[in-house]
């Protein structure tokens, strides 16, 4: 195993999960004591969780993102957006290395998680996501039973007894706000919910491996504005848990829930006019909507996008 | 509907509304209902109805062909399984001179090798199958689908005499083997049992195994295909290794096919003729656990014993054919059950 994770050891995952609404407690337990967290508006800089220099992914000959900086904190909220093709799920999928799943995908440039290089020789795909969950653009639950969702991941992390295994089944499902609907269904089929139920299913399995960042890619653009607002809320109340880091197209929807806000954009590439994307401005998310940098980004913002 | 929301709904080049606007409506109306009339009863449905007629008859003539098939063998069976009642069926004892036909030796032999195939291809067939599709970089998933899929089209005469000539000679050492070692284990002491023979259950289970490898292969490499990109993901998101995502997505999602892909292998196994008859040992009345042992299968003694056969006997064969044909329909009726429970069970139909 080549990270060493600040905060959570496979030993954890068999303790009680710490942040189950019941318990509440102080949410700093969980977090890197090394590096003193700050919220967006303290002074202090909170600890940097991901470190990208000059990241640059191709798909086969085709450069698809260039040159992507930037730091992402601890415990917040970041927001990708832009249009479509940008690169946004490329970037995000760097995160985890969920790319090498992709035969032509080569990520060139630098990604930093505590420091460590994830695409240097000795980091063990498996050992990053498990500390670098994924919530899709799709729901996609296994076609397993709810409980059986949820355990997966446990269960493949070397959680075996029964009773820790319930446990952390229902302190995820909680974490999800999900637990009062599917109490009584445990043992039922994943597929018979509702697309939003399903999500925040998706959610619970990704929060079951207590893992320290959860990517989002559009996780709420296949639900209704109800069950959208449901994730929304959720998010807010994970934030004290987990690094989030959420891909949108839906500008309100970054407005709303995020604490930093990364704006990608495409141009064309003089020589092969394919578009290559690139990130324009990075910042808090009040700067961004209110009073961006970046002539792009501002008329990305106010919806003057050509 | 109001005249205000009709008038509001006319389009632009319409006329104005004026005083008799609500019988410019009914005109209006009247006209919809005569265009929707003639559009919603026009012909386009012909050929929806050809089709449905031609399904229905050509799926009433299969029924109608194994009706008759079925009907055929009752008729022809009869006189062997009047003369026999259901001794035909619980005896093992088959002895044409003597007018005594027991068949329940072939049953086993039947059973027992397709048993011994299954045991054999199954876990080599899906490790296959998952090779090709989930591991197997391009070049080599591609050479091995050819290799296999040519696997699939040598005649079973071809497999059955390289059984019988190549491998029956040469395996008794290991069954020799086999047979000393486990003496005196229980189970495997009575499935490796005393006096191995090179054409046995196991050389014929052997060879059957080699037939309905490519079939099982092939089958459930599609079935593992429609496993989902997203499905997989979401494994490999959890910090799944490949193994454990095959586990998790891969096997849970092609559950049902896997099983339906192994049961036509099985129906496979127990309707192959040739290739059983050379290679089983064609020893009457066996009926024992001990694999290396000479049996023999039901479809190799009906072709074996056809040629002279007096009318009883026929009738006899016949009855035998009827009886795996039985076999095979409710081998084929649980397995189809299976698929469907596992798949509503998965697709949150429960
Ligand atoms: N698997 C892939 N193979 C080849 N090209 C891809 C692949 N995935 C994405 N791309 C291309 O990379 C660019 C960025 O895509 P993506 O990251 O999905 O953008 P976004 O999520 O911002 O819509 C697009 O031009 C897209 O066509
Ligand atoms: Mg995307």
């Amino acid at each position: 195993m080549a990270i060493e994770h600040p905060t959570s050891q496979i030993g954890s995952l068999v303790s009680p999960f710490p942040h189950s609404k019941e318990d509440h407690v102080d949410a700093d337990i969980s977090v890197d004591v090394t590096s003193a967290p700050a919220s967006v508006d303290g002074q202090a800089p909170a600890a940097t969780v991901f470190e990208l220099q000059g990241l640059e992914v191709h798909y086969g000959p085709f450069r698809a993102v260039r040159d992507v900086d930037m730091h992402i904190r601890k415990n917040e909220i970041t927001a990708f957006i832009g249009p479509s093709g940008c690169g946004k799920t490329t970037v995000l999928r760097c995160l985890n290395r969920m790319n090498d799943v992709i035969p032509t995908a080569r990520v060139g440039g630098r990604v930093l998680y505590h420091g460590i290089d994830l695409y240097g020789p000795e980091v063990s795909a498996t050992e990053l996501r498990r500390r670098v969950g994924m919530v899709f653009q799709r729901p996609n639950p296994f076609p397993k039973s709810i409980y059986d969702n949820v355990a997966f991941g446990p269960k493949v992390n070397g959680v075996r007894s029964k009773s820790d295994l319930d446990d952390i089944v229902e302190k995820s499902l909680r974490g999800a706000a999900l637990w009062d609907e599917v109490k009584t269904r445990l043992k039922s089929s994943a597929l018979g919910m509702s697309g939003g139920q399903q999500q925040r299913l998706c959610i619970a399995r990704a929060i079951a491996v207590e893992p320290e960042v959860i990517l989002m890619d559009e996780p709420c653009s296949a639900l209704d504005p109800i069950a959208t607002a449901r994730i929304e809320d959720l998010m807010q109340e994970m934030k004290d848990t987990y690094t989030l880091i959420i891909v949108t197209h839906n500008m309100q929807q970054a407005a709303r829930v995020s604490d930093r806000t990364a704006f990608f954009t495409t141009e064309v590439n003089p020589e092969s006019d394919r578009r290559t994307g690139t990130l324009v401005e990075f910042a808090r998310t009040r700067k961004i909507f209110s009073n961006p940098a970046d002539e792009r980004t501002e008329q990305y913002v106010t919806g003057r996008f050509g | 509907m109001t005249p205000d929301q009709d008038s509001r709904s006319q389009e632009p080049g319409d006329p104005p509304p004026s005083a008799d606007r609500t019988s410019s409506a009914e005109q209006h109306d009247a006209a919809l209902v005569a265009s929707l009339r003639s559009g919603l009863h026009g012909g386009r449905e012909v050929a929806d109805r050809a089709f449905g007629a031609v399904s229905r008859l050509s799926g009433t003539m299969v029924l109608a062909v194994l009706a008759l098939i079925a009907v055929t063998m009752v008729g022809r069976s009869v006189d062997a399984i009047r003369w026999m009642g259901t001794d035909f069926w619980v005896w093992r004892r088959w002895a044409p001179p003597e007018q005594y036909y027991g068949i329940l030796s072939f049953v086993f032999g039947t059973l027992y090798t397709a048993v011994i195939a299954l045991l054999l291809a199954v876990p080599i067939s899906l490790g296959i199958a998952l090779f090709v599709t989930q591991i197997a970089p391009v070049w080599l998933r591609r050479v091995m689908v050819y290799v296999i899929d040519l696997l699939a089209v040598i005649p079973s005469v071809v497999v059955g005499l390289w059984g019988l000539l190549v491998l029956a000679p040469n395996i008794t050492g290991f069954y020799g083997w086999l047979s000393d070692t486990f003496d005196g284990w229980p189970v495997l002491g009575s499935i490796f049992g005393s006096n191995p023979q090179g054409r046995s259950f196991l050389t014929a289970g052997i060879v059957l195994a080699i037939m309905i490898t490519p079939i099982i292969v092939s089958l459930s490499r599609e079935v593992i295909e429609t496993t989902p990109q997203s499905e997989k993901e979401a494994a490999l998101a959890l910090g799944a290794t490949k193994w454990e995502m095959i586990r998790g997505s891969v096997i849970p999602h092609s559950k049902g096919g896997l099983v339906g892909a192994i049961m036509l292998g099985l129906g496979r196994a127990m309707g192959e003729t040739i290739a059983v008859a050379l290679t089983i040992g064609s020893a009457l009345g066996q009926i024992t656990l001990n694999a290396l042992a000479s049996g023999n299968s039901m479809p190799a003694v009906i072709t074996a014993e056809w040629g002279e056969a007096d009318a009883l006997k026929k009738s006899a064969l016949i009855g035998m054919a009827m009886t795996l044909f039985v076999i095979t329909i409710v081998v084929n009726t649980t397995a189809t059950a299976i698929v469907q429970r596992s798949q509503k069970r998965t697709r949150g139909a429960v």
